[in-house]
């Protein structure tokens, strides 16, 4: 498979699984509150400040089979973790997790407390509420989260070199691919990856902005 | 529409944290209750406790014979299966739903089928049913306001609760809401509880009032009655009154007399023995005397005083007298032609009546001069 397509399929599964995930975290911590919520909060948006490098080597030591994690894990798939796809995916969701939350919790908590209350009050059950006076008001910071959950998939280097190596095919992305190129002095075929990265990036950016506008527009 | 005396709505709350709270109250069908007090005085509280959106661990709340909170049995039924009807002090609507989807979504004990039908005619009593197909993004304050109390009626409620409902909208609009409440509440025959710190729009919307204050009751009945008459000083300074001082009572054989503002005041509510009170004087009691011609009444409980403030609110004039032989003072209002044609200045003599009648007497509370907020009585005039 060729970087560009591996990496348009990483970023679909990280985003197909990470915006839901992304969606209940943020919700509950946009509206729960509990003892060592900030460490919780922390956590969530440490991929954020940390290195990527430094996630990596954390992942990768963590899934070598030479650790207790990895050999169990790799006992059960049959073949050890790191340098897979699917250990791409896993890094990625980590490495992604506050671009999907992050627009989630805030989208919540910009939802006002008795409009959910007035939907309790009205009759509705807390999932009925949830589906129908909710969501329909986070679709902004949905959008929000997949578009940025997909654009810093395509993007990221540093974890996914360290957790998925350099195997063509199988690991290589489209920012590994440019390294690659830049390594092998091939300026012509970098120049086209990050012309089109950078096209689809601010193409994201502007699709948030504009849907950011017009919603509160309407309101 | 009548009263039905039996209450069906009845409060006992109780709870220390996170605000403290002692409220006991009850309401019948048809009536409307205003929960008033000063900010923080738990008012929201309570009404949030009826809607089943706060939890208060000790208490009872019965409405129509069922039980809703039972905190010695930890009953506690969700707000979903109250049928409780409430209108939020911002509206509350929901944003992204057109006006009619706001008022069926309220309506899920209805088929599906009628629920537009049904929808309408909640829109048409509150004045909305044109704007059905508008969000609420597009409508005034009022507007939304109307589309809130429609969706709460929607709802079919046991009871209905208002929380603050005009205090978002200008005055104008305001009115024009009191006005539509009040024709709509002829038609409703389920308690309501209206929870306002507004003691005119308590005056003019209810049929009895509940005094809160630091989460307690302080005192329940009629509007009228509980204005007139609060059980003591303090409640009175909480309802906006002014004119309260401390005194002693003589009880004579057919009447009684109180001794304040330098003077002895014939008073005519009588109370059984001589002691300590505490006096507010209503404000349809204090009677200006023409300074042209002599009055009738002028001998009536006469007190002579100087004007030592003056202030135009519209068509009135509010004013503080000092009695000089005390040093206490009379807040009162007269209108403004009144006030001209009897050539009223600050610094000026003035001569008032008290009507006995107009005296109403407590228990002492505390023994010092009160003057307080909100607006001064209203004076007449002698012809």
């Amino acid at each position: 498979m060729s970087p560009f397509w591996l990496s348009i399929k990483l970023a679909f599964w990280t985003t197909i699984i990470l915006v839901p995930a992304g969606l209940l975290i943020g919700r509950a911590l946009a509206y729960w509150q509990f003892v060592g919520k900030s460490w919780v909060e922390a956590l969530v948006y440490l991929p954020l400040v940390l290195p990527p490098t430094v996630l990596g080597y954390y992942l990768l030591v963590s899934l070598s089979p030479n650790s207790a994690f990895g050999s169990a894990v790799a006992s059960i798939l049959g073949a050890p973790l790191v340098f897979s796809f699917p250990a791409l995916v896993l890094a990625s969701l980590i490495v992604n997790l506050p671009f999907a939350v992050q627009p989630a919790q805030q989208a919540f908590a910009a939802i006002a407390e008795d409009t959910r209350e007035a939907a309790w009050v009205s009759g509705l059950s807390s999932l009925q509420t949830f589906i129908r006076i909710e969501l329909p008001q986070c679709w902004l910071g949905i959008l929000c989260a997949a578009t940025l959950t997909f654009a810093h998939t395509l993007g990221e280097f540093g974890v996914v070199l360290m957790v998925g190596g350099n195997i063509a095919g199988e690991t290589r992305t489209l920012s590994i691919a440019i390294y690659d190129s830049v390594q092998s002095f091939d300026m012509d075929a970098a120049g086209w990856m990050t012309a089109g990265l950078l096209l689809f990036s601010i193409t994201a950016l502007a699709i948030v902005r504009v849907a950011g506008i017009n919603s509160r527009a309407s309101r | 529409m009548p009263v039905d005396r039996q209450p069906t709505l009845k409060v006992s709350l109780q709870q220390s944290r996170p605000i403290s709270l002692d409220a006991n109250f009850e309401c019948s069908n048809a009536e409307l209750l205003a929960l008033t007090g000063p900010s923080g005085s738990g008012k929201t509280t309570v009404l949030r406790a009826i809607a089943g959106l706060h939890r208060v661990t000790r208490g009872r709340i019965v409405c129509n014979n069922k039980l809703w909170q039972d905190g010695e049995k930890q009953l506690f039924v969700s707000p979903q299966q109250r049928r409780v009807g409430l209108v939020f002090q911002h509206y509350a609507l929901f944003p992204h739903l057109t006006v009619l989807e706001n008022v069926t979504t309220a309506m899920s004990h209805v088929t599906r089928n009628h629920r537009a039908g049904k929808a309408m005619e909640w829109l048409r009593l509150t004045n909305m049913e044109g704007l059905h197909k508008q969000q609420p993004h597009r409508l005034s304050g009022g507007q939304r306001q109307r589309v809130a109390l429609a969706r709460a009626l929607a709802r079919e409620p046991d009871v209905l609760l208002l929380d603050e409902p005009f205090s978002a909208v200008d005055q104008l609009t305001r009115e024009k809401l009191y006005r539509e409440l009040a024709q709509i509440r002829a038609t409703l025959n389920v308690p309501m509880i209206l929870v306002t710190h507004d003691m005119l729009e308590v005056q003019q919307l209810a049929d009895s009032l509940c005094l809160m204050h630091h989460g307690k009751t302080m005192q329940t009945g009629p509007v009228t009655q509980v204005m007139r008459k609060p059980d003591n000083a303090r409640i009175a300074r909480l309802l906006g009154h002014k004119n309260l001082y401390a005194g002693l009572y003589q009880r004579q054989r057919q009447h009684g007399t109180l001794d304040i503002l330098g003077t002895q005041l014939q008073v005519g509510n009588l109370m059984d023995a001589s002691s300590r009170v505490d006096a507010l004087i209503t404000p349809s009691a204090i009677i200006m005397h023409r300074t042209d011609k002599p009055s009738n009444g002028e001998r009536e409980n006469p007190i002579v005083t100087r004007v030592v403030e003056s202030v135009e609110l519209g068509d009135e004039l509010s004013m503080k007298l000092l009695v000089e032989a005390t040093g206490d003072t009379i807040a009162f209002r007269v209108s403004r032609h009144v006030a001209m044609r009897n050539k009223v200045v600050i610094g000026g003599k003035l001569v008032v009546s008290i009507l006995p009648e107009g005296i109403h007497l407590m228990p002492a509370y505390e023994h010092n001069q009160h003057t307080l907020t909100q607006q001064a009585p209203v004076a007449e005039t002698q012809s």
